[in-house]
């Protein structure tokens, strides 16, 4: 590999892992990280590595796998979303403790905006209070640099090491040179230490002290520390910044022409920041202006707040991502110099996402409204968030909750005699994930509701990556499969049925009979199952394309806009009713089913 | 060749992604610098889509507002969403039926959805403004790369693909021929 290319950040991170030799890596899908272990994967069969690589259940078990490669002496890997990182927490705050043999890399993305995610949490908030140190990239070269020295950081001071890289550094791309491969020459060796990786408390207490003294030592480690980015500049002022924040600091202190006046310090190691370099700022500088995403967590560590320009002065936003324009009035403010014209955005606007034309989770969701319509439909996280616009979406919380929300609704009401319908939709991913614990505590506690697991057979909203049944893992390589049927049964439920959303009129009977169950007899489960209509790799049967037309029998109504909300269904305003447009169609055909005029037909 | 910042808008699905990368691309095979910046997961679900691409000498992956040399839109709806980006002197290629109204930064329209639809191609039509885009802007040297360097990058992409090549550079080819028109 000896020519630039352009590289996604996540692709740039993956390279970045099978260059310094890492051997297992795992992770759960999730935006802006879902790329990096596709990429590793991609990488290990591009150079014919020696390394596991897999698409785990959830984020929890990615960690513990790739960590317990650590303790037997191997560099690993785990990658995931900041909310990823909650489930994931609590071998993370444990590990921590133990510290590592084989350097040990969390890499966790996080969404300052948030563009697609439920939370702007900020990892290096969790990396402070797991006490391990994180790093902080500024763009896709960076982060590939920075999985190097964070797997060297990580085996010097044997502790775990998190990455933290941001959308703009996961989702942008770079012209990047990168390094050669060094394949893992490493055995796994796991030497017993129980009362290390068995620490009871008392132990606990003096692997807690041994943490403290690390951390005190990797506050003073060169390769992580600082940097003046632009030497020779002078004065009692300073900006810090750290992450895409430092990007565009670098570029708009040379536009607004403060390059050679204002010094820029780049922060690649926001915790533990480096000790040495606290007292200097402090001591060469009046006023100092921190920037940072998403929370305070260098501008906390800098213990003068009273000549600290930041979130907790009020001066820069605790909201939202740090866009350039921002940063360039931020910067031209603390400098006193004129800043930009400022041309404002425009607010609001433009179309609101919504399901793919054909995607059979729309079907479902106007199945569910008809078997229930005053239902209660809690639901999780995934494409099908988007049955929001449908309204067959009341609440979203986190992975998973949808069955335990579902369950608690029903609690909730029966504590008052009353027994309202409730549906609850998850996706196939998200079942394995956190929806089978949630199931079998409804059972136990004969709590009475649907659940409707949307099975499109992939994890589709974060690029269709496989699922624990579709038989292959990352990279495409053959795996066992989960039966879900088989699974839900399993969980103690007595009513499981297999449906096809796209047959519509078959599936809202199904529904229907799956609410009457519930009314009476506990947790009903109907396996709503067909292919996501976007999905590459499936390789099974999909249903026949069914072109369609709007007749003369269209009045205008909008019902089938309103209610069905397929993009490919057009209201035309000059003519007053609805048209097929048929450069977004996907031949479907079951809003046929849609129309209660039976004005949309399928052309013979 | 001086930096050059572009913005593509568009919605889901439309391929701008593609579009990009195949910029991108040109841009590293004429020894240029680039970065791009991209949505993905919600917002790509037939939602609005914008890239951002700095050809040259950037550290941030972002374009600033009134900063873009030109707006690449394959939603005629996205210009009052995305024109803000543009510079005073900069340039708009629009997909839209008819070309809209308009005053301030050179415009020049084309409806790429029809000619998609007339190829029998609708997935086409992001090579088919591209074809059109490069067509009206390369010879002013509006943009960093020539009508040339494009049709090489896409050779050399989509070599393996010998259906899909054709295709796409009969695509680029109508929109290039409606461009020079």
């Amino acid at each position: 590999m000896s020519e630039r290319m352009l590289l996604l950040g996540n692709d740039a991170m993956a390279h970045g892992l099978v260059e310094n030799g890492c051997s297992v890596v795992a992770s759960y899908p999730g935006t802006p990280a879902s790329e990096i272990l596709s990429g590793v994967a991609q990488w290990q069969a591009r150079y014919q590595l020696p390394m596991h690589v897999e698409w785990a259940v959830n984020e929890k078990v990615a960690l513990e796998i790739a960590y317990a490669a650590s303790q037997a002496g191997l560099r690993a890997a785990t990658a995931m979303k900041q909310v990823g990182l909650n489930v994931a927490s609590d071998p993370l705050m444990s590990a921590a403790y133990l510290g590592v043999k084989g350097g040990f890399l969390v890499i966790s993305a996080d969404d300052p905006g948030p563009h697609s995610s439920q939370t702007e949490q900020d990892s290096r908030l969790t990396a402070m209070a797991a006490k391990v140190p994180v790093l902080d990239p500024d763009s896709p070269e960076h982060a590939r640099r920075l999985t190097g020295l964070g797997l060297e950081l990580s085996e010097a001071f044997e502790v775990p090491v998190m990455l933290r890289p941001t959308t703009r550094v996961c989702h942008a791309n770079q012209d990047i040179l990168p390094g050669a491969v060094h394949p893992a020459v490493r055995r796994a060796d796991f030497v017993k230490d129980p009362q290390r990786w068995a620490a009871t408390p008392v132990h606990r207490y003096r692997l807690h002290l041994a943490l403290e003294e690390k951390l005190r030592k990797i506050a003073a480690w060169e390769p992580t520390a600082p940097q003046l980015l632009n030497p020779g500049s002078g004065g009692r002022r300073a900006v810090i910044a750290a992450g895409v924040a430092a990007a565009h600091a670098r570029e708009i202190m040379q536009d607004l022409g403060l390059w050679e006046v204002l010094p820029l310090w780049q922060v690649v190691q926001p915790y533990p920041l480096h000790t040495a370099f606290i007292e200097q700022v402090l001591a060469a500088y009046d006023e100092l202006l921190v920037l940072e995403e998403t929370v305070g967590v260098i501008e906390m560590q800098l213990a003068d707040r009273g000549r600290v320009r930041g979130k907790r002065s009020g001066f820069v936003p605790e909201v939202g991502e740090l866009l350039p324009e921002t940063v360039a009035r931020l910067i031209a403010d603390f400098a006193a110099v004129p800043g930009e014209l400022s041309v404002t955005a425009p607010a609001g606007g433009g179309r609101r996402p919504t399901l793919c034309p054909g995607c059979p989770h729309r079907a479902s969701f106007y199945a569910i409204k008809r078997a229930a319509p005053r239902g209660i439909y809690p639901s999780d996280i995934g494409c099908y968030t988007l049955g929001l616009n449908l309204g067959g979406v009341d609440t979203v919380l986190c992975m998973g909750a949808a069955v335990s929300q579902a369950a608690g609704f029903y609690h909730a009401y029966r504590l008052s005699g009353e027994l309202p319908d409730i549906v609850a939709t998850v996706g196939d991913s998200t079942f394995f994930h956190a929806g089978i614990p949630p199931l079998i505590d409804a059972v136990v506690q004969d709590a009475r509701f649907v659940l409707v697991i949307l099975d499109n057979s992939t994890t589709a909203m974060t690029g269709n990556q496989p699922t624990p049944a579709s038989g292959c893992g990352a990279g495409g390589v053959p795996t066992a499969a989960v039966d879900m049927e088989a699974l839900v049964a399993a969980c103690g439920v007595k009513f499981c049925r297999v449906g096809q959303p796209g047959d519509l009129p078959a599936f809202i009977a199904l529904m229907k009979e799956a609410v009457a169950f519930a009314r009476t007899d506990g947790v009903a489960v109907v396996i709503a199952r067909q292919p996501c209509v976007v999905d590459r790799s499936y390789r099974g049967a999909r249903p026949t394309p069914r072109a369609v037309t709007v007749s003369d029998a269209c009045n205008g109504c909008r019902y089938c806009i309103e209610q069905f909300e397929c993009p490919a269904l057009v209201y035309d305003e000059q003519r007053q009713r609805v048209v097929i447009d048929t450069l977004t169609c996907s031949d479907c055909g079951v809003c046929t089913a849609v129309c209660p005029r039976l004005a949309i037909e399928e052309i013979p | 060749m001086a930096n050059q910042q572009l913005i593509i808008s568009g919605v889901g699905g439309q391929g701008i992604l593609f579009v990009t990368r195949l910029l991108a691309e040109t841009a590293i095979r004429k020894g240029l610098a680039v970065m791009t910046s991209e949505t993905h997961g919600m917002a790509q679900r037939g939602g609005v889509v914008i890239s951002h691409l700095k050809v040259g000498d950037f550290a941030s992956p972002l374009v600033r507002p009134g900063c873009a040399d030109g707006l690449l839109a394959l939603k005629a709806e996205n210009l009052p969403l995305h024109r803000h980006f543009l510079r005073p002197a900069g340039w708009v290629v629009v997909n839209a039926p008819r070309a809209p109204e308009w005053t301030g930064e050179t415009l020049h329209s084309l409806d790429a959805d029809r000619l998609a639809l007339e190829l029998g191609n609708p997935q086409a039509l992001n090579l088919l403004l591209l074809g059109f885009a490069v067509a009206r802007l390369a010879p002013a040297a509006a943009l960093f790369c020539s009508l040339d360097e494009l049709v090489a990058t896409i050779e050399h992409r989509l070599a393996a693909k010998g259906v899909l090549l054709a295709e796409s550079l009969k695509a680029l080819r109508l929109g290039i021929e409606r461009g020079a028109a």
